[in-house]
């Protein structure tokens, strides 16, 4: 767990080959946000640094060079390959911001996908896949490669496909034969959790969005005092005396602080919102590894349901030493395999209760830096406050005194 | 003057109050002038009693830091009291803990926001009248107005229910001699102001006089709505405070009998336009045709304007444009050159001012929302706080929401102080407001002295056209042997004229230079009370803004020492 944590900590900087020897390490950092491209067709690519002690890796330190699309793919073969894991999210995709690209934007960006990565190498099941292995360290023309093979065949294989209709064409049966129930799960627990899952969305979203809310506010105060400090300081050159100095220098103190405020605003922006989006987003994560398990679940049922037909059948042509008995051997080996694979299902059930107990901790240690550097961000903007006012005090006797 | 004189005794009153009631052994620089209404009171109290004699006014020239302070009043009057400027209540010793509860007592007592403008009004008006505050310390005279009532005027309405109006009680509170009883109250209507406002003005000319509300030209239905008569119940309270702040007015007859005569007003009404214009008319033939008639010295103290003399107001509207598009200079013009810097100076004041109140009112809107945002963000953290631990499975969740629930504290803490530190921070900056208002008094003694200049200016370019006439008419006269009866008796006439207007063009004289004394006076006396308030008005700004923003400093370093566990943990 300590090892699982320093690993995620170590974002930016990496320790040195030299001092982890002994233990293997692996840490990668998404840096250098380059803007490339024209227009609509306008990204983003990032520097990749992957620092590493790991045999299965091509030496200490590789760089290459990936956009946000590369990491897309890397997070959907994971969700496909791995069910049952908690696959970490990624920043939004906004369609819109990125044609502005601001630098707050990039920087969010970079930031969320610098996380994303290392949560993924830190990640007992996930760390030591090949598509990490491809994602770190392939060249660019690879990785395209790989990328587009994905796209189009990977969301839509033949066999998905199949089984598509094949869904569809059960569920029609089923209706029409009066069993409208989709094929549920009857576990009180696993419900506990969906319905948890569902209402902390809800909650998460609500607290994100007054967190985004109060960014604006520093901002607004920010922009607020500026004026204000212009205002004062003309005020004072019309009244002039020691009043004129005392306006001037409430003026000065109010922009100071104007400066302040932006200043917080952003690091609010960084250390609170993000990680409260983050969360959000892991947890809609789980929604998709709920729906995903949903979906295996029937699957188990009806290859269940298929094999109990089939063994029925070749029990029958057994008594009836039929010509067909070959064709229905084959079929029902066909099928026990079917059902070997599906096992998965309870391999998805095991390793989501791990991630569940995973998940609380990570969120805990999350939200209590985030709540940190929260609460240390506002105490020292108050503080800046009371200096800047208060050193204008004396200032202000001294004028009343004159 | 009377301004920072009395800023500072005051000030030294409210230290030895301090003194004695707050164990707090921190600078006397940052808290000096400043403590919470409680204490003020019970030290009042307590002051009242210990001290049985007036100590003379100490020289305004001490430094009212180190001078021990006198008392602040005399045990003579026995329901006297002052009341605290407002900005006292504003706290505390910013570095003592143990005051909060207090403040918090106190600010959520006094339940301010914007739209009790009468606590913004007496903030204003009592820093003035502390300005103001004559100088043996135990003047005062406090008005209140209240309890408007709908009233009928049975003698000019012919249906019942017609011709209603309200009427406002206004209280007075004094000690003045020039009062017989310490307490009058009388029912005024607006029209009554009205009356007072145009008596101040023709009897103060060059004066700053405070301007009054406005007249409100909506239907008798609107005149009467609750809010309507509130608003114009507080604008009425703030105008008569202004009135008995200003040093010179407070001691004018007119006011007096407005706040103590009981029954109908006994001021003479200012009549409409429209009959003086219908006196006038029925002068000017005479004017026009009979001999020409001299303006009476009496009137000429008055503006031509609104007057009932038309001939004058033609006059004097010639005059008016002859300066401005005459080559020749008239014989006296506004050569005070420091009066014209001062014109410009008020006027780039007046902008700046305007300026100011605005972005003010920005700063104010800007801190409103951000407490009103942490408030909310606090809220939706208790929601989830709750959500975790009832449906808590693991412990790391009862962690989490342990924290959140600090931070949701925090937050909610943090938002309660912003809206009173807004609370505090509107009456501060509402001064600038309330000078911006006043503007409009330095105008009207502005054009007090523009147009006792006009008055002279005419006079002074009629009695030049008189003497050519009578040169003209010797000169015509003389060139008949024995004399021309008929001209000779016009030249007499002439003469009759032309005395009748030198006596008029001194008295118009006299006036200009009265008023601009008035002027010159008012604008040092305005600078000066300005430049006191606006100190005032700063330093409670200041103090304020420290005060908060050290609490709210303090409930976040408790939740950062709270989180700092997760710190370390990952270092």
């Amino acid at each position: 767990m300590e090892q699982q944590q320093q690993l995620q900590r170590s974002s930016s900087g990496s320790p040195s080959p030299r001092s982890q020897s002994s233990q293997p390490y692996l840490s990668v950092s998404v840096t250098e946000p380059v803007k490339l491209g024209n227009g609509v067709q306008a990204y983003i690519s990032y520097r990749v640094i992957t620092k590493t002690n790991l045999p299965e890796y091509q030496g200490h330190e590789k760089i290459v060079i990936r956009r946000y699309s590369d990491f897309v793919w890397l997070r959907d073969r994971l969700f496909h390959k791995f069910k049952g894991v908690f696959i970490p999210p990624l920043p939004e995709k906004s369609a819109v911001e990125k044609f502005r690209f601001s630098a707050e934007f990039i920087e969010t960006r970079r930031q969320g996908l610098d996380i994303f990565v290392n949560r993924i190498a830190s990640h007992q099941e996930l760390q030591s896949t090949e598509d990490l292995r491809n994602f770190l360290q392939a060249d660019e023309e690879t990785m395209e490669r790989l990328r587009s093979q994905e796209t189009g065949i990977f969301k839509t294989k033949p066999a998905d496909l199949m089984q598509f209709f094949k869904d569809a064409q059960s569920k029609v049966s089923d209706i029409v034969l009066g069993k409208e129930k989709p094929v549920e799960e009857s576990n009180l627990e696993y419900e506990k959790l969906k319905h948890y899952i569902f209402e902390l969305e809800n909650h998460l979203a609500e607290v994100q969005n007054h967190a985004y809310r109060l960014v604006k506010r520093h901002r607004e105060l920010g922009q607020s005092l500026s004026d204000f400090s212009k205002a004062v300081k003309l005020l004072g050159a019309c009244e002039g005396d020691a009043l004129g100095k005392a306006f001037s220098e409430l003026g000065t103190k109010s922009e100071a602080l104007s400066v302040k405020l932006q200043k917080e605003a952003h690091l609010l922006l960084m250390n609170f919102e993000e990680p409260l989006k983050d969360y959000v987003r892991a947890v809609q994560s789980i929604k998709a590894t709920i729906a995903e398990r949903a979906n295996v679940f029937r699957h188990q049922c009806e290859l269940a349901e298929t094999m109990k037909l089939k063994e029925i059948n070749l029990d029958k042509l057994m008594l009836t030493r039929s010509y067909k008995m070959g064709e229905a051997e084959h079929e029902y080996k066909e099928a026990m395999e079917n059902e070997e694979a599906t096992r998965g299902f309870e391999t998805i059930v095991r390793l989501m209760n791990e991630e569940i107990v995973r998940f609380q901790e990570q969120k805990t240690l999350d939200m209590g830096i985030a709540f940190h550097e929260f609460a240390k961000g506002q105490a020292r903007l108050a503080n800046s406050i009371a200096d800047a006012w208060r050193s204008l005090l004396p200032k202000l006797e001294a004028c009343s005194t004159q | 003057m009377m301004g920072s004189d009395n800023n500072q005794s005051f000030q030294d009153e409210k230290e030895e109050m301090e003194s004695l009631t707050l164990d707090d052994p921190l600078t006397a620089t940052a808290n000096s002038n400043y403590m919470s209404f409680a204490d003020y009171r019970s030290a009042a109290s307590s002051l009242s009693s210990a001290h049985h004699h007036n100590h003379p006014f100490s020289p305004a020239d001490s430094d009212p830091l180190l001078s021990p302070p006198p008392p602040p009043y005399s045990a003579t009057e026995s329901g006297s009291y002052i009341e605290p400027p407002a900005y006292a209540d504003v706290v505390f010793s910013p570095f003592d803990e143990s005051s909060v509860n207090e403040i918090n007592g106190v600010d959520r007592n006094h339940s301010l926001n914007r739209s009790s403008s009468s606590d913004s009004s007496q903030s204003f008006s009592i820093s003035r009248s502390l300005s103001t505050a004559s100088n043996s310390s135990s003047d005062f005279m406090k008005i209140t107005v209240s309890n408007p009532q709908k009233e009928q005027d049975t003698a000019t309405s012919l249906v019942p229910g017609s011709n209603t109006y309200v009427t406002y009680l206004i209280t007075t509170r004094t000690n003045l001699p020039d009062f017989d009883r310490p307490e009058y109250s009388v029912r005024r209507r607006f029209r009554d102001v009205v009356t007072l406002s145009d008596r101040l003005a023709e009897s103060y000319r060059g004066f700053c006089i405070p301007p009054r509300p406005d007249k409100n030209v909506v239907e008798s239905q609107v005149m009467q709505k609750q809010e309507f008569v509130e608003q114009r119940r507080v604008e009425l309270e703030k105008y008569l405070r202004r009135l008995v702040a200003h040093p010179v007015i407070k001691k004018s007859d007119e006011l007096k009998v407005f706040l103590s005569v009981q029954g109908k007003l006994p001021l003479a009404t200012s009549t409409d336009v429209a009959s003086r214009m219908l006196d006038g008319a029925v002068n000017l033939p005479k004017q026009l045709f009979g001999e020409s008639v001299a303006v009476a010295p009496s009137e000429v103290v008055q503006p031509a304007k609104g007057g009932r003399d038309l001939l004058r107001i033609f006059k004097e509207l010639k005059q008016s444009v002859a300066n401005d598009w005459g080559g020749v200079k008239p014989a006296v013009v506004e050569e005070d050159k420091e009066f014209l810097e001062n014109k410009e100076r008020i006027q780039d004041l007046e902008q700046q001012l305007s300026n100011a109140s605005q972005q003010a009112e920005g700063l104010v809107k800007a801190q409103q929302d951000m407490g009103e945002t942490m408030g909310e963000l606090g809220l939706a953290f208790i929601k989830l706080t709750k959500f975790e631990n009832e449906e808590a499975v693991f412990n790391s969740q009862r962690v989490r929401a342990a924290d959140m629930k600090n931070v949701a504290t925090a937050a909610v803490k943090a938002s309660r102080f912003y809206r009173e530190l807004n609370a505090q921070t509107v009456k501060h900056l509402d001064t600038l407001h309330e000078y911006l208002g006043l503007m409009l008094s330095v105008h009207g003694a502005f054009s007090d002295r523009s147009s006792a200049l006009l008055t002279v200016q005419t006079l002074l370019s009629e009695l030049s056209s008189l003497h050519s006439r009578a040169e003209k008419l010797e000169a015509a006269s003389s060139k008949i042997f024995g004399g021309d009866k008929s001209r000779i008796r016009k030249i007499d006439e002439l003469k009759e004229t032309i005395r009748a207007t030198e006596d008029a063009k001194s008295v118009a004289i006299r006036e200009y230079e009265r008023i601009k004394e008035n002027n010159r006076s008012e604008l040092e006396r305005l600078d000066k009370e300005r430049h006191a308030d606006f100190l005032n008005m700063l330093k409670g700004f200041v103090l304020n803004q420290v005060g908060y923003a050290e609490k709210i400093a303090n409930v976040w370093a408790k939740v950062t020492e709270e989180t700092s566990v997760y710190v370390k943990e990952s270092s």
